[in-house]
């Protein structure tokens, strides 16, 4: 069955499934997933939620926003060098659980978080920790492109300028160049670095973004469905762009689309209203998923 | 899909004309609308000018003015207390007309020419001290009537007793037109006088700084304190039942009659600080307490405006919390908040309400020179002379409106440039 390809896997599952009739006579695919809905507290997510020399560890994070649970015990570790994808269907807490590695949640009065996230062995959460700090060591490329209203050198240059990084601006063009260029972008932008970031296109906006990102000079890039809102041919730019970029960050990505999730991590992260389902390597999440919801999930079930 | 099944088609197309028709009406009713709103403002504007802009000439007597040495100079040295510089334009009227001999005609002939004579002679031998002994040439203002009657608008058809001037003085008036003595010009004395029981020198210089002075004071503490507000109470305030009470509290103080911001003045910075009344200096403070809340209504709507996502960008790459606010929100928010401060401007401009409780209706001639001497307000100085009996005031009553209006055209202009400035920045 390994050996099978994903869309194969997933019709055979399919087909599989057809013959038990608990699930033939469902009437909508939600009602099987309320009837394997994990227990509230001390659900034991499968898989391997540890890896080798973690980077970031997350033990037993709750977040609630008011009163609404939204994140539920979850532990996950993530290694440097590597991508790993968060998936889940929308609402499950996947975005929630990025903000809280760079305390993006901070600016929200009504939530909350316990449990422990180290960073390099350091609690981000702990008082002595300035988000400032964490968020110039992790930073993070939204959902839409959202360049400042400023000149494209501006748009890289703010990061490296409220850090004081660059000491004299020969020093900070340097840094403004070599994120355009690790970015990808510095060919197209190379002769409009003043002109304004929002007249790029969408892709070059999340290129532009990016470099923003690591221009701060950050060792994990957090992405929140950073191509939902771009064409197939900007999507693979930036897809082969965190290819390059995993070898010196840790990146961690938010995405819908499996087959994004599939190409571009090298482990996967499945939640589930709250719960991390199920964590590893890629290849066995989409060939082989060990919870019935992880499978229900990636042969498109649910979600 | 409609053109599919017939019957639903036929409906479509039986209902088609009443949907037409009704979109018809709406749109006429739109438009009459406009055209109403239209046909008052040309009609406003139109009366306005029509009644004013004859108040921005004034008519003048051509006068052969004798700086007689016996008369300023009996020591030899000019004398200024000695001096009768209304007997020298009288003498000089006179003297057109040989044939008025008897006291009643002759002070009814004094009565031609404005006091603003004397005034005018006084200063241009004060000015020009070699004047002395010769005979000069002089426009002097005429008296507010003869003012009336040149423009018309005063009917000579009417019996005599009706009307301001006696036949007697209309006629002397013609033989001034006759021989060319009567000039009309441009009229500077309403901006450059303070007000003035005398029509012809009435002016709107002093209710011009008086505003002035006012709005100076308003925007220099309303806008940066409404900035202020609005920044803490949308950036930093936790949300709580505190905040909705001010929130709320704030949205209700932008709706109070301004009468009462007038009453907090008078109790307030008048009696309990002691600051003088008439002062344009009460009237700002009291106009910035009227303008507060508009400004910070506006300047929170204009802040709420930014994206989030510019601030989650900013977040995200570490600004505190101040660098997000000063690099990002301020800048796209500035707009706005500029728009709501000029809006507040204006109407503070317009206010006249809280003014008469803090002593700004005075009679008051002298230019205010500062902000704590007593003033007027261009408002309230339309109010006073729209109030007053003389015929002149009518036509001044207009002018000083048109040019309250043209202020307020000039600060909004100012707000547009100012408007476009920020926003090309970004």
């Amino acid at each position: 069955m390994v050996s099978l390809s994903l869309r194969e896997t997933g019709e055979y599952r399919r087909m599989n499934q057809m013959t038990q009739p608990s699930i033939t006579n469902e009437v909508s695919p939600k009602k099987s997933v309320t009837v394997e809905e994990p227990a509230a507290d001390g659900y034991q997510t499968v898989g391997e939620v540890r890896c080798k020399s973690p980077f970031i560890v997350a033990e037993n994070v709750d977040v609630y926003y008011g009163d609404n649970h939204a994140i539920k015990h979850v532990t996950l570790e993530i290694a440097k060098n590597q991508v790993i994808a968060l998936i889940g269907p929308s609402g499950c807490g996947k975005s929630t659980f990025l903000r809280c590695l760079n305390r993006m949640n901070d600016s929200i009065d009504s939530a909350r978080v316990t449990g422990r996230i180290t960073l390099d062995g350091q609690d981000i959460y702990s008082k002595d920790l300035d988000p400032v700090v964490l968020r110039a060591r992790v930073g993070m490329v939204f959902q839409k492109p959202n360049p400042f209203p400023k000149s494209i050198y501006d748009n890289v240059a703010y990061g490296p300028r409220i850090h004081g990084l660059a000491n004299d601006r020969a020093e900070l063009d340097d840094i403004v160049h070599t994120s355009l260029e690790r970015a990808g972008l510095l060919k197209e932008v190379k002769n409009r670095l003043d002109e304004p970031g929002t007249g790029l296109s969408g892709g070059q906006q999340q290129r532009l973004c990016i470099a923003r990102t690591i221009a701060v000079n950050p060792e994990v890039i957090l992405m929140d469905e950073p191509c939902s809102a771009l064409d197939p041919i900007a999507t693979a730019r930036i897809e082969d762009l965190m290819d390059e970029l995993s070898e010196d960050y840790a990146i961690v990505i938010v995405t819908h689309s499996m087959q994004q999730a599939a190409r571009v991590s090298r482990r996967v992260a499945y939640f589930h209203l709250g719960h991390l389902i199920e964590v590893d390597e890629t290849n066995k999440i989409f060939t082989n998923p060990r919870h019935k919801l992880t499978e229900d999930y990636v042969t498109g079930r649910i979600g | 899909m409609v053109s599919g099944n017939p019957s639903s088609r036929a409906r479509v197309e039986a209902g088609l004309g009443k949907r037409r028709r009704r979109e018809i009406i709406f749109r006429s009713f739109g438009l009459a609308a406009t055209l109403v709103g239209i046909f008052f403002l040309v009609a406003f504007f139109w009366t306005l000018i029509a009644k004013g802009a004859s108040a921005f000439a004034q008519t003048f007597v051509q006068l052969d003015i004798e700086f007689a040495e016996e008369a300023l100079a009996p020591g030899g040295e000019l004398d200024l207390e000695f001096a009768d510089f209304d007997s020298i334009a009288r003498t000089a009227l006179r003297t057109k007309f040989p044939e008025v001999t008897s006291r009643n005609d002759r002070r009814e002939l004094n009565r031609l020419i404005s006091v603003g004579a004397g005034y005018q002679i006084r200063e241009s031998i004060i000015q020009n001290p070699e004047l002395l002994g010769k005979t000069v040439a002089m426009q002097v203002p005429a008296a507010a009537n003869v003012d009336m009657l040149i423009k018309g608008n005063i009917d000579r058809n009417v019996p005599a007793d009706q009307r301001p001037l006696s036949d007697q003085q209309i006629h002397w008036i013609d033989a001034l037109v006759a021989d060319g003595s009567l000039v009309k010009k441009f009229n500077k004395a309403l901006f450059v006088n303070g007000d003035s029981r005398e029509p012809e020198l009435a002016g709107i210089r002093g209710a011009l700084m008086g505003s002035f002075y006012m709005l100076v004071i308003t925007i220099a503490l309303a806008f940066p304190i409404g900035a202020a507000a609005a920044v803490y109470l949308e950036e930093f305030a936790t949300k709580n039942r505190w905040a909705d009470l001010i929130e709320v509290n704030i949205n209700n103080l932008a709706a109070v009659p301004s009468i009462v911001f007038g009453l907090l003045g008078l109790a307030v910075f008048i009696n309990w600080i002691g600051i003088p009344r008439s002062a344009p200096l009460v009237g700002g403070l009291v106009l910035s307490l009227l303008t507060l809340p508009v400004i910070i209504i506006a300047a929170r709507a204009a802040i709420k405006a930014v994206p989030p996502s510019i601030r989650e960008a900013a977040f995200g790459l570490g600004a505190s919390k101040m660098q997000v606010m000063f690099h990002h929100v301020l800048p796209l928010a500035l707009p706005g908040m500029l728009t709501g401060a000029i809006i507040g401007m204006s109407r503070a401009l317009g206010e006249s309400a809280p003014l008469l409780m803090i002593g700004m209706v005075a009679f008051i001639v002298d230019v205010p020179a500062s902000i704590s001497d007593p003033a007027t307000a261009l408002p309230v100085q339309i109010y006073l002379w729209a109030d007053s009996p003389e015929r002149a005031f009518a036509e001044r009553t207009s002018a000083a409106i048109i040019i309250l209006l043209g202020f307020l055209l000039l600060m909004n202009l100012a707000a547009v440039i100012m408007r476009r400035k920020v926003e090309r920045r970004w």
